[in-house]
C-alpha cells in the first residue's frame, strides 16, 4: 500500500485574497516578517499499485484529471509506502 | 420547444428553472436526473444553479464528471443550447465547453443582491431580446463568481465577441467585469447571475426574463427554416 | 448502585438517579443510564420549565397544528409548519458549526414533518462587536448559518441582530424554519403496528456531539472547560439529498411515522416515537451504519451525528425506501421492528443493553422550581428623568444611534444569506418583516422574530408582551395578518430563583398577550442555563411569527416611496425613556420600567394598519422600535439603497406639550406605527383612525435631501444613510 501526499496551491498568476486576509490576521496578532501566505489545500490518499512508479503515476493522473484545475492550479506530491 | 433542467445532487436551483420554464416561458420542461445520458428529446438544456455535490474540492469539479455530462458535451458539440447558471457555469468551465475558471469572490464572503448588469452582446441565442448595451437588474448569489482567464483567453474572448454581461460595479473581482460568456460557436451559455430569479416584477425584477424569451425565439426560428 | 460520579458526569442528579432506579426496578445498565441522562436532561425533557409552557394558548385565530415535533397552522390546502429552536451553547464553543447545525436540526424539524421548507430566518445576540470574542462569534455565526442554509437552498430571509454586554460570555443562535405540505400529508412522529419497521435514514453515526444537550446545554459555562468537543459538524450537502430523499419517501404512502435524531439522538427519536405511539419498540444496533470503530452502545445512543433520521415504515415496504434514500447515496437501514409491550430494548451484538418502558423515559421528572423576584430589580426601575441632562446636538444623537450596532443596518449579514432562492421572496430582508409568496394560490406569508430583551430585564411580564405585540406589529406593517406564533425562551440558570423568576412571568406575558391577539403557539423551544461567569443573559423570550396575506398583492415595505407624501404618525408620544437604546448609548444606563403596553390600543392601532393597507391607502409603514419616533422616521428613508429620500418633519406637536424633547424624539413608546400616503388618501385614513380610535398625525412630508425633525434635527440624508450602514460593517470588515 502507497501513501500519497498532496499539495494543491493556486498558481502564481492568480491573486489569493485568502492568503492576503490570513497575512493581515497575523500581523494584527504581532508575528513580524511575514513576506507572504498562499493558502491551498492538503490531500492524503492511500492507494494499492505495483509499485511506487506506479503508485506515482496514478496520483498524477489523479491531480491531472480531477484534483487540481490546471486553469488556476498547480500540485505537487510525494509518494511513500506504507 | 421542449426544456430540459438537469439536476445533480445538491442542485438547488432547478425547481426555479423549472417555473420560469412552465408557469412563465409556458414551454414544455422535464427535469433531467445527473444520471441519465440521453438528451436528444430537448430542443435546449439548462444546467441550474446550487452547491452540487456540495461544493467538494472544486465548485463543479465533481458533477463535472456525472454521467449526464457526457451527454451534455455530445449535445454542446453538436450546436444544442445549453445554459449554465451560477453553478451550471461552473460545472460547464470544469468540463471545458466554456474557456477559463472561477476563483473564490474577493470578499471571500458569498454575496446575494441585485447587481446591474450591461448586455454587452445580442447577437447570440439567448441575449437577442435585448437592446445593445442595455442596462439590466438580475441577482447574484455565490461565493465563487470571480471569473479567472489568461491574457490570451481574455484576448480571444473579446476579439470573438464572447463576453455576453459584464457587471456595472465589479461585485466579486471578476476579470474584465466579466458577468456571463458564450463559447466560440455560441451555443453555450454561462451566466453567474441567476436570469429565473428576475423574470417577474414580484420578485424585484423581470429583466432575467428575457434570456428565457430569446431562447425560445431563437428554437422557433430555427425549426422554421428549411 | 451506580457510584455518584459516573451518573453526575452525564448530568443526572441524586434525586434523577434515585428516580431512575425506582422506575427501573435495579439498577440500571450504562446504556439505561446514558438513555435517561439524555432524555432528563433540561434540553431535551424539559423538566423544569415543562409545567410553564401548558400556559401557552393552543387554538387561536387560524386552525393550529400542535404537538410532537412541529407546529403550524392550516390555510386552505396548505399545512403551513414553522418552528424555532436554540443552538445557543454550541455556537458560543465553535460559532460556525454551532450555528451550522442549529439551522440542520431546524429544517430537519420542518420535513420529517413532511413539509418542504420555504425559509428560515435567526435571532441572533452578541456581546458588544468591539469585543473580540463577540465580534469573532459574531462572523463565525453568521457564516455557519450562510454555509448550511445557502447549500440547502433554503432562504434566509429575515430575523434580528442584537448587541449587549449580557451576551458577552453567552450568545445566542436562535434559528426558525417555516415549511409548507399539502394538509392531509403531513407527517406523525410516532411508531405503530406490531411488527412495523423501525429504520435508519440518512449519514453515519459517530462519536460527534455526545452529551451535547446533557452536558452541553443543560449547564452554565464555567472559565477553563474545554467543550469543544461535544459540538457537532454539519453536512448541509448530505442534508439537501436527505430533504429530497425524505419528501420523495412521504409520497409514497409507506410511512407511518418519521422522527428527527436531534438533541438525543437515537435515544430520543427511538422513546418519543414508541411513546407517542403507545408502542415498544426493539433495536438492533448491530445494523446502525457507523462511521468509528469501536463504539460503545452507550455511544451509539447518546451520539449526536447530524442528518439522521429514524422512520416507521409499513412491514415489507423496507425495500422500497431503501431504493430511494441510495438513490441519493444515503443510508436506509432497517434497524428494528415495532413491538406491542411499551418497552424499548436495545440489542448489541445479540445482547440486550437496554429496555425501558418508552414512557418513563419521555417524561422527565417535573420539578416545581422556586421563583423571587430580585431584590435589586425595584433600584433598576428607578429612573428619575429629573436627574438626566437633555442632549445639546440631537442630530449628534440621532447619528450615534443610527450607528449603534443593534440599530444600524444588517445589510452585511442578509448579503451572505441566500434570501432569493426558491423564487418566493417578494419583500426582501430590511423591511419589518420578510414576505413569501405561496406559488400558485394568490396569498402569502409574512414571518418576523423580535424580543427586545431589555425590556424584559426590567419587567418580564410587560416585556414578553411587548415583543408578541411588536412581531405582530411588523408583521401588520408588512400587510400580514398575524396567525400564529413560535418561541425560543433563554434564560439563565433555572436553579437560580431570580432567573427562575424572570422565566415564569415572560411565559405568563406571552401566554396573556398570545390570547389577547388570539394566536395559537404552536411550537417552540427552551434553552435554560444561559449564563457564565459574566452573569446571566437578559432574559430573552424570542417570538416568532408567522401571518398570512390573503393577497399577496396587497402588502407593504417600510421605506418611503414618492417626493411629496404625507408622512403620519398613528399612535401616542408619551415620556417614556425606560430601557430605550437611547438611555444606554448615549447615557450609558439600563434603567427605569418598560414601557407602557395597553393590548386594547394595541390592536387597534393594528387593525387600523392592517385595513388601511388593504384598501390601498399606505405607500410604507415601520413601526416604531428601537431608537424611537426619530430612528423610525430615518429608516423610512434610506433602508431602501435604490431609493434614499429626504424627510421634513415639522409637526410634533407633543413639542407643545412639557414632555422631554430626548423622550418626543427617542422614547420607545409602544403601539405606534410611522406612515407614508399619498395626499388623496388622507382623508380616507383620518376616517379609519376614528373608527378604530387612534391618534393621527400629520408629522411632515417625504421629500428633499434633508431630513429634518422641527428645529432640533437637520441634517443631509447621505450623513444620515452613511451612519447608519457604516454602523455594524466598521466593526467587520
Amino acid at each position: 500500500m502507497f501513501q500519497a501526499e498532496i499539495k494543491i496551491t493556486l498558481k502564481k498568476t492568480v491573486a489569493d485574497p485568502q492568503g492576503l486576509t490570513v497575512k493581515h490576521a497575523l500581523e494584527s496578532l504581532d508575528f513580524k516578517g511575514i513576506n507572504g501566505i498562499r493558502m491551498g489545500k492538503f490531500i492524503i490518499v492511500q492507494l494499492e499499485a505495483k509499485d511506487q512508479a506506479q503508485a506515482e503515476a496514478e496520483v498524477a493522473a489523479m491531480c491531472q484529471k480531477l484534483l487540481a484545475n490546471p486553469i488556476i492550479e498547480e500540485f505537487s506530491f510525494e509518494v511513500k509506502k506504507i | 420547444m421542449k426544456f430540459g433542467v438537469v439536476v445533480f445532487p445538491g442542485s438547488n436551483c432547478d425547481q426555479d428553472c423549472f417555473y420560469a420554464v412552465n408557469d412563465l416561458l409556458k414551454q414544455p420542461v422535464e427535469y433531467i436526473w445527473h444520471k441519465t445520458t440521453k438528451l436528444d428529446q430537448f430542443d435546449a438544456v439548462i444546467l441550474p444553479g446550487g452547491f452540487s455535490y456540495g461544493d467538494y474540492l472544486r465548485t463543479g469539479a465533481i458533477a463535472r464528471f456525472s454521467p449526464i455530462m457526457e451527454a451534455v458535451i455530445k449535445y454542446a458539440r453538436s450546436g444544442g443550447l445549453v445554459i449554465g447558471i451560477c453553478n451550471g457555469f461552473q460545472i460547464l468551465l470544469e468540463a471545458g465547453l466554456l474557456p477559463g475558471a472561477m476563483l473564490r469572490n474577493t470578499s471571500l464572503h458569498f454575496i446575494c443582491k441585485y447587481v446591474e448588469l450591461k448586455v454587452e452582446n445580442t447577437a447570440t441565442p439567448f441575449t437577442s431580446e435585448y437592446q445593445p448595451g442595455q442596462r439590466v437588474r438580475i441577482p447574484i448569489a455565490h461565493n465563487e463568481g470571480n471569473y479567472y482567464i489568461d491574457e490570451k483567453g481574455l484576448q480571444s474572448l473579446k476579439e470573438n465577441q464572447q463576453i455576453i454581461f459584464r457587471y456595472s460595479a465589479n461585485p466579486n473581482g471578476s476579470i474584465d467585469d466579466i458577468a456571463g460568456i458564450v463559447n466560440k460557436e455560441g451555443n453555450v451559455l454561462g451566466m453567474m447571475p441567476h436570469p429565473e430569479r428576475s423574470s417577474e416584477k414580484d420578485l424585484g425584477s423581470s429583466d432575467g426574463y428575457l434570456v428565457f424569451k430569446s431562447t425560445l425565439k431563437w428554437l422557433k426560428q430555427k425549426s422554421i427554416k428549411p | 448502585m451506580v457510584k455518584a460520579e459516573v451518573y453526575k458526569a452525564l448530568g443526572l442528579s441524586d434525586s434523577e438517579y434515585q428516580k431512575v432506579e425506582e422506575l427501573m426496578g435495579r439498577e440500571p445498565s450504562p446504556t439505561e443510564l446514558a438513555m435517561f441522562s439524555v432524555e432528563w436532561s433540561e434540553h431535551c425533557g424539559y423538566p423544569r420549565s415543562r409545567k410553564w409552557l401548558k400556559l401557552f394558548p393552543q387554538t387561536g385565530k387560524y386552525p393550529a397544528l400542535v404537538g410532537e415535533d412541529s407546529g403550524g397552522i392550516l390555510l386552505d390546502d396548505l399545512a403551513i409548519i414553522f418552528k424555532m429552536e436554540s443552538h445557543n451553547h454550541p455556537s458560543q464553543v465553535e460559532p460556525k458549526q454551532g450555528a451550522a447545525t442549529g439551522v440542520g436540526g431546524i429544517i430537519r424539524d420542518i420535513f420529517t414533518a413532511g413539509a418542504r421548507p420555504i425559509a428560515s430566518l435567526n435571532s441572533l445576540r452578541f456581546g458588544p462587536p468591539t469585543e473580540a470574542y463577540s465580534n469573532f462569534l459574531l462572523k463565525g455565526v453568521v457564516e455557519g448559518i450562510a454555509f448550511y442554509g445557502n447549500c440547502l437552498g433554503v432562504p434566509t430571509v429575515g430575523g434580528e441582530v442584537y448587541f449587549d454586554e449580557s451576551y458577552s460570555g453567552n450568545c445566542l443562535v436562535n434559528a426558525m424554519s417555516i415549511g409548507i405540505a399539502p394538509r392531509n400529508k403531513i407527517a406523525r412522529a410516532r411508531a405503530q403496528g406490531t411488527g412495523n419497521a423501525i429504520m435508519y435514514v440518512g449519514s453515519s453515526t459517530g462519536r460527534d456531539g455526545i452529551g451535547g444537550c446533557s452536558i452541553l446545554a443543560s449547564a452554565e459555562f464555567c472559565e477553563k472547560e474545554e467543550k469543544r468537543p461535544t459540538v457537532q459538524i454539519g453536512d448541509p450537502f448530505t442534508e439537501k439529498c436527505l430533504i429530497e430523499a425524505t419528501l420523495e419517501m412521504l409520497a409514497t404512502d409507506y410511512v407511518i411515522g418519521i422522527k428527527d435524531m436531534g438533541a438525543a439522538g437515537l435515544t430520543c427519536s427511538s422513546a418519543e416515537m414508541a411513546a407517542a405511539g403507545g408502542v415498544g419498540m426493539e433495536i438492533d444496533l448491530d445494523m446502525v451504519p457507523r462511521r468509528e470503530e469501536g463504539m460503545e452502545p452507550w455511544e451509539v445512543m447518546m451520539s449526536e451525528s447530524q442528518e439522521r433520521m429514524l422512520v416507521c415504515v409499513q412491514k415489507g415496504k423496507e425495500a422500497e425506501i431503501t431504493k430511494i434514500f441510495e438513490k441519493w447515496d444515503l443510508h436506509g437501514v432497517l434497524i428494528g421492528r415495532v413491538t406491542d409491550d411499551k418497552m424499548v430494548r436495545i440489542k448489541d451484538k445479540g445482547k440486550v443493553v437496554a429496555e425501558i418502558k418508552s414512557e418513563f423515559l419521555a417524561n422527565a421528572p417535573l420539578y416545581d422550581m422556586p421563583a423571587e423576584k430580585p431584590d435589586y430589580l425595584e433600584k433598576i426601575n428607578d429612573l428619575d428623568l429629573k436627574q438626566l441632562p437633555l442632549p445639546q446636538d440631537y442630530n449628534a444623537v440621532l447619528l450615534k444611534l443610527l450607528a449603534s450596532p443593534t440599530i444600524a443596518s444588517k445589510e452585511w449579514v442578509y448579503e451572505q444569506y441566500d434570501h432569493m432562492v426558491q423564487t418566493n421572496t417578494v419583500v426582501l430582508p430590511g423591511s419589518d418583516a420578510a414576505v413569501l409568496r405561496l406559488k400558485g394560490t394568490g396569498k402569502g406569508i409574512a414571518a418576523t422574530s423580535d424580543c427586545n430583551s431589555r425590556y424584559c430585564y426590567l419587567n418580564p411580564y410587560r416585556g414578553a408582551q411587548i415583543a408578541v405585540a411588536e412581531a405582530a406589529r411588523n408583521l401588520v406593517c408588512s400587510g400580514a395578518d398575524p396567525a400564529a406564533v413560535t418561541d425560543c425562551l433563554n434564560f439563565g440558570n433555572p436553579e437560580k430563583p431570580d432567573r427562575f423568576w424572570y422565566f415564569k412571568n415572560c411565559v405568563q406575558g406571552i401566554a396573556d398577550a398570545c390570547r389577547s391577539f388570539n394566536l395559537a403557539v404552536v411550537s417552540g423551544n427552551v434553552s435554560l442555563y444561559n449564563e457564565s461567569p459574566k452573569g446571566a443573559i437578559y432574559p430573552t423570550p424570542t417570538i416568532g411569527m408567522l401571518g398570512v396575506l390573503h393577497d399577496i398583492n396587497k402588502r407593504c415595505t417600510q421605506y418611503f416611496k414618492n417626493e411629496g407624501d404625507v408622512i403620519l404618525l398613528m399612535g401616542e408620544i408619551k415620556e417614556e425613556l425606560g430601557g430605550s437604546e437611547y438611555l444606554k448609548v448615549v447615557h450609558n444606563r439600563v434603567a427605569g420600567e418598560a414601557p407602557a403596553l395597553d393590548l386594547e390600543k394595541e390592536k387597534a392601532l393594528q387593525l387600523l394598519v392592517y385595513e388601511a393597507i388593504q384598501h390601498g391607502l399606505v405607500n410604507s409603514a415601520h413601526d416604531c422600535a428601537e431608537g424611537g419616533l426619530a430612528v423610525a422616521l430615518a429608516e423610512s428613508c434610506v433602508s431602501n439603497k435604490d431609493q434614499i429620500i429626504g424627510a421634513q418633519i415639522i409637526d410634533l406637536q407633543a413639542l407643545n406639550t412639557g414632555i422631554r424633547k430626548d423622550a418626543i424624539l427617542f422614547g420607545e413608546t409602544q403601539s405606534r406605527i410611522v406612515i407614508s400616503c399619498d395626499q388623496a388618501a388622507l382623508v380616507k385614513i383620518r376616517t379609519l383612525a376614528k373608527k378604530f380610535g387612534i391618534v393621527c398625525l400629520e408629522v411632515g412630508r417625504v421629500g428633499g435631501q434633508r431630513f429634518k425633525i422641527a428645529d432640533l434635527i437637520d441634517l443631509p440624508i447621505e450623513a444620515v444613510s452613511e451612519s447608519w450602514r457604516n454602523g455594524l460593517t466598521r466593526y467587520v470588515k
